[in-house]
């Protein structure tokens, strides 16, 4: 998909924006979420449902469920690994790592040269090191990437770490039901 | 050190296993995945206060497709060590900034910085150009070959 594609029609709607400000830090648990948000925004809770359902359709929302913190649950090694992969065989390279699942990311980036060769990015977590690198062996024998120039740059502190927030930086993005 | 990992019960791993993506879009989403998991709504909301207490649950709700809402990007720089919690704090500072690590590399600073439209997050980048004086790597996603399904425990 393209960087700069205009935003997608479903969030020129103020009560989807809203909507998805309300909910960008987590339902509340409570036994009826979806009518406490309703609640707050003014709209029923039948709407709540309805709307999550289209911009889950729609892609812009990836996926509704638990988030877990890996480090906490003994994941303690993060490896963001990079890759140096031909232009014409990034796409279906990407396809083959994105699909593993110890993969938890795999994203085209431009490369900038000289300093920086590499275009395509995954984030593989293990329990330790070794765990990550042998994961990373898999990878390079499982998708034939034996030919491809790779780093491993392992996490060493994390300074800063919470979902994205989209909407709560946008001043036009009041919640205005 | 390592701290070491949580130890959840078993009813709690497969909440954390089974519910990362589908998540139920009804009116008592909770009192679904008890009906799935056996046991009382009362018992998963106790649970998932519990594990979001914990630090193992960061939130119930919806991920985002990157890039559809707003705009982000992946950065980094090269940080001399001397100069690498003056930095990591500079660049924390801003809001637009969701993640922040140091990693093995000479580009050892590593954080993805996500706005509403590109000219604030290139305004982001110029003042952290600027401040800091590095020279800084524009990394925006092109394509993501990612399935979101969440992530696959192993308990072992």
């Amino acid at each position: 998909m393209d960087m700069n594609v205009t935003p997608h029609p479903a969030l020129e709607d103020a009560v989807n924006r809203a909507l998805l400000q309300a909910v960008e830090r987590g339902l509340p648990l409570a036994v009826q979420p979806y009518a406490v948000i309703g609640e707050q925004l003014g709209i029923s809770e039948n709407q709540v449902i309805t709307r999550l359902q289209r911009l889950h359709e729609q892609g812009i929302i990836k996926r509704m469920g638990v988030v877990v913190r890996h480090r906490v649950l003994g994941y303690h090694a993060n490896g963001m690994v990079v890759w140096d992969v031909p232009d014409d065989k990034v796409a279906a390279t990407g396809c083959c790592l994105g699909s593993v699942p110890f993969v938890t990311l795999c994203y085209r980036r431009p490369r900038r040269l000289p300093d920086w060769p590499y275009n395509l990015f995954t984030m593989i977590h293990g329990h330790d090191r070794e765990q990550v690198l042998a994961r990373v062996d898999h990878l390079v024998r499982n998708c034939g990437m034996q030919d491809f120039a790779h780093q491993v740059l392992f996490s060493q502190r994390c300074f800063k770490q919470r979902g994205a927030r989209y909407t709560t930086l946008d001043t036009r993005m009041e919640a205005t039901p | 050190m390592n701290a070491p990992a949580l130890q959840l019960t078993l009813t709690e791993q497969r909440l954390l296993d089974e519910f990362q993506h589908g998540f139920p879009l009804e009116p008592r989403p909770y009192a679904r995945i008890a009906e799935q998991l056996g046991i009382s709504e009362d018992a998963v909301l106790e649970h998932l206060q519990r594990l979001q207490a914990a630090g193992a649950v960061s939130r119930v709700g919806p991920v985002l497709q990157p890039n559809r809402i707003g705009v982000s990007t992946l950065a980094a720089l090269a940080v001399p060590a001397h100069r690498l919690e003056e930095i990591a704090a500079l660049v924390s500072e801003y809001p637009e900034v969701n993640h922040n690590y140091q990693r093995e590399h000479r580009y050892n600073l590593w954080f993805v910085i996500t706005a509403p439209e590109r000219a604030r997050l290139d305004a982001v980048l110029a003042d952290i150009r600027a401040r800091s004086g590095l020279e800084l790597l524009d990394l925006p996603m092109l394509e993501d070959y990612f399935i979101d399904l969440g992530f696959r425990l192993q308990w072992t």
